[in-house]
């Protein structure tokens, strides 16, 4: 789960991280009243949205007059950030962080991550800030630090100093950069991160160091016990069709082809997707049901699905261990009636009572087009949503 | 004696009395398995399933002798009850729980390296189907019914893609020696690397199935170890060719967030390293068929 910068710097600044004054805002006229709060003669005005990229796409406005912030905050509120990390559909604009510019002498990258090869947690360091992490590895591979947290004892002392060094820093700044790294961790653990970016931490030409961005995410798997970062969330950034199936409990990516999934099991999902995609068709989405594949739920993922306009065939593929085939078809069955199906219905049963299942199918009447194997079910379905599409070109 | 369970292994289920282990532990009772007892805190002394229930891991391994135990307890406690195995010196544990935090598996990882290696427990998961020796006992949640015992091993991170490939072999009549699920988690007990090694000193096995996902090394690590240790052929899919980045895809660990982690990327460093890539997943069966034919005639 991610969050806004200004959350994120909230979070920070409890733990004794420097970051700019700053405040937000919801209008032309409160982004004009911040600024006056905040004082000085210099504003950056920050589109709050969850991505980074967000500067070359014009979210990050550097103001000197109130003129100039009501323009670039009407110019932002309500539009959709395109960045290179959202993609072409972009993220509402719904909020503003207002913050005193700061005089920049030096730019660093400071980054947490989860390493996956050595299981722990990893800093990720270099002096040559204020790009991305992925041009730092390109351009300036050398610049980089990388140190490992023991999650037995935690971060050590020694190892921030190691990396302040490592950034190349004067005397004067060591102890205060060696309290923000360990500030950093000190958040990751306590709230659950699972990444956590400070690109640039600055260098100010006053001697200071400052937070100039921050970028969170969270690990779902540990909100239960985190209810103060559940509260940060925000609906609005997300893809509409993910939180209606979240909120139903199903796990669901939404991508942009035209054939909706329902399948059961990640690895048996991203496998049909590849196989719809070797067929010549595009997924429309990811979608796990689940393990208990109930009426109820199936009934729950064919509203998920078809809540895509774009969907114009709808696959299920279930291969059942736990539950049994015959159910399942009689939770298809169920949901055609109830949420009233109305494109190509293509369905692969697999597993425990797979005759029974295809039966129920049969007998129940509806237009489903049943399929045995997997590479039938993907080629069946190209095939439906090929003859939808040129029906549509007519 | 194929790998990590035969029909000899003494099985306790933690969480035993909830609502799941008790279907799981009827379901690997029928199937053959050696259930001994289970554990469930409070509900020591009681008998569940006509087996003792014990208070603690220790105990339970005190009265029945126990050497593996399967857990189903909920994600908040399921770290917990992985690291009381460990410290009971339960030799095998396999953890069917879905969502525990990167954190707590990073403390769990951490807190059996208290273990020398020769006393230290083997986990299978989290988040996964388990492990299943087909014609012999099961430690998961797999169907048993679409393995056919045979000398081909299976390991994966995904449960339901694993029994497609099963069923696609046993449709041509090959079958498994073991099937073990390492689990969808970017922190998990065992590695590809870790289970490919048992497979390799295994002589009832003859060829490994490795079924591989976007996110994550521990493809491209277990193939380079293959290509300089392994004698029996390893045959590979990598699921999510149509996955974006930056997505999680399901399981918590399959995200593409560096080089090397996409699917197309894998199957590149695969190749390269001389695995046999099964180039869809309706194509299980033939390339297994054809890779045991091969090696046969070398033979």
């Amino acid at each position: 789960m991610d969050i806004h910068e200004y959350q994120a710097k909230e979070l920070l600044a409890r733990h004794g991280i420097h970051v700019p004054r700053g405040g937000l805002a919801y209008s032309p006229e409160q982004a004009s009243y911040r600024a006056r709060e905040i004082g000085g003669g210099k504003w950056v005005v920050k589109a709050q949205v969850h991505s980074g990229a967000r500067g070359k796409a014009g979210g990050i406005k550097l103001c000197a007059n109130d003129e100039e912030i009501s323009n670039a905050a009407e110019a932002m509120l309500g539009r959709k950030l395109v960045t290179q990390q959202t993609g072409p559909r972009g993220k509402l604009i719904s909020r503003l962080y207002l913050e005193e510019a700061v005089d920049i002498a030096h730019e660093l990258y400071v980054g947490f991550v989860l390493d996956r090869k050595e299981e722990r947690v990893m800093i990720v360091a270099s002096a040559a800030g204020g790009m991305e992490i992925e041009d730092i590895v390109e351009r300036a591979p050398d610049s980089i630090i990388r140190t490992t947290v023991d999650p037995g004892v935690g971060m050590q002392r020694f190892q921030a100093r190691e990396i302040a060094f490592g950034l190349g820093l004067d005397q004067n700044l060591i102890g205060k950069a060696t309290e923000t790294i360990l500030g950093c961790y000190q958040v990751f653990r306590d709230y659950d991160a699972s990444m956590l970016e400070i690109n640039p931490l600055v260098v100010t030409r006053d001697g200071n160091l400052v937070a100039l961005d921050a970028k969170m995410s969270f690990d779902e798997n540990a909100l239960f016990r985190r209810p103060e970062i559940s509260e940060l969330r925000d609906k609005s950034q997300e893809d509409s069709r993910e939180t209606f199936a979240s909120d139903r409990g199903l796990s669901y990516v939404g991508l942009d082809g035209n054939i909706g999934c329902i399948i059961n099991g990640a690895g048996l999902a991203m496998a049909t997707m590849d196989m719809i995609k070797i067929a010549g068709g595009e997924p429309a989405n990811f979608l796990d049901i689940g393990g208990g594949a109930s009426p109820e739920r199936v009934a729950k993922s064919f509203r998920a699905v078809l809540g895509d306009k774009n969907v114009e065939t709808i696959l299920v593929n279930i291969f059942a261990g736990i539950n049994r085939c015959d159910w399942v078809a009689e939770g298809v069955v169920k949901a055609i009636r109830e949420v009233g199906v109305n494109v190509p219905l293509v369905v692969r049963l697999a597993g425990t009572k797979v005759e029974e299942g295809r039966r129920i199918l049969a007998d129940s009447g509806e237009a489903v087009i049943i399929a045995e194997t997997l590479a039938e079910a993907a080629e069946k379905a190209v095939a439906a949503w090929r003859a939808v599409s040129l029906k549509k070109a007519s | 004696m194929a790998i990590l369970l035969n029909r000899g292994t003494r099985v306790i289920v933690q969480g035993f009395t909830g609502k799941i282990g008790s279907f799981h532990a009827e379901d690997m009772k029928r199937y053959g398995t050696k259930l001994v007892g289970g554990v469930t805190p409070g509900k020591g002394g009681q008998t569940h399933l006509g087996l003792p229930v014990f208070n603690t891991v220790k105990g339970a391994v005190r009265e029945t002798r126990a050497e593996a135990s399967i857990v189903f307890v909920p994600p908040p406690f399921a770290a917990d009850s992985i690291m009381e195995a460990a410290d009971a010196g339960i030799k095998l544990c396999v953890c069917i729980t879905d969502g525990i935090p990167s954190q707590d598996m990073m403390q769990v990882k951490r807190y059996m390296r208290r273990y020398r290696f020769e006393d230290r427990m083997r986990l299978i998961g989290p988040n996964c189907a388990g492990v299943i020796t087909p014609g012999q006992a099961l430690m998961g949640i797999m169907p048993g019914s679409i393995y056919l015992p045979g000398r081909v091993g299976i390991v994966g991170r995904s449960g339901t893609l694993g029994y497609e490939a099963a069923s696609q072999m046993k449709a041509l009549g090959i079958g498994v020696s073991t099937s073990v699920g390492i689990g969808g988690d970017p922190i998990n007990g065992s590695s590809f690397k870790d289970i490919l090694k048992l497979f390799e000193q295994d002589d009832e096995t003859d060829a490994v199935v490795m079924i591989g996902e976007i996110g994550g090394p521990q493809e491209a690590e277990a193939a380079i170890w293959a290509r300089d240790n392994m004698r029996i052929p390893l045959i590979a899919y990598i699921a999510g060719l149509s996955a974006p980045k930056g997505r999680r895809m399901g399981h918590a660990g399959a995200i593409i967030s560096a080089f090397g982690e996409s699917a197309q990327e894998k199957v590149e460093i695969l190749k390269e390293a001389g695995v046999i890539i099964v180039p869809t997943p309706s194509s299980f069966g033939e390339v297994v068929a054809d890779t045991l034919s091969r090696t046969k005639k070398a033979a």
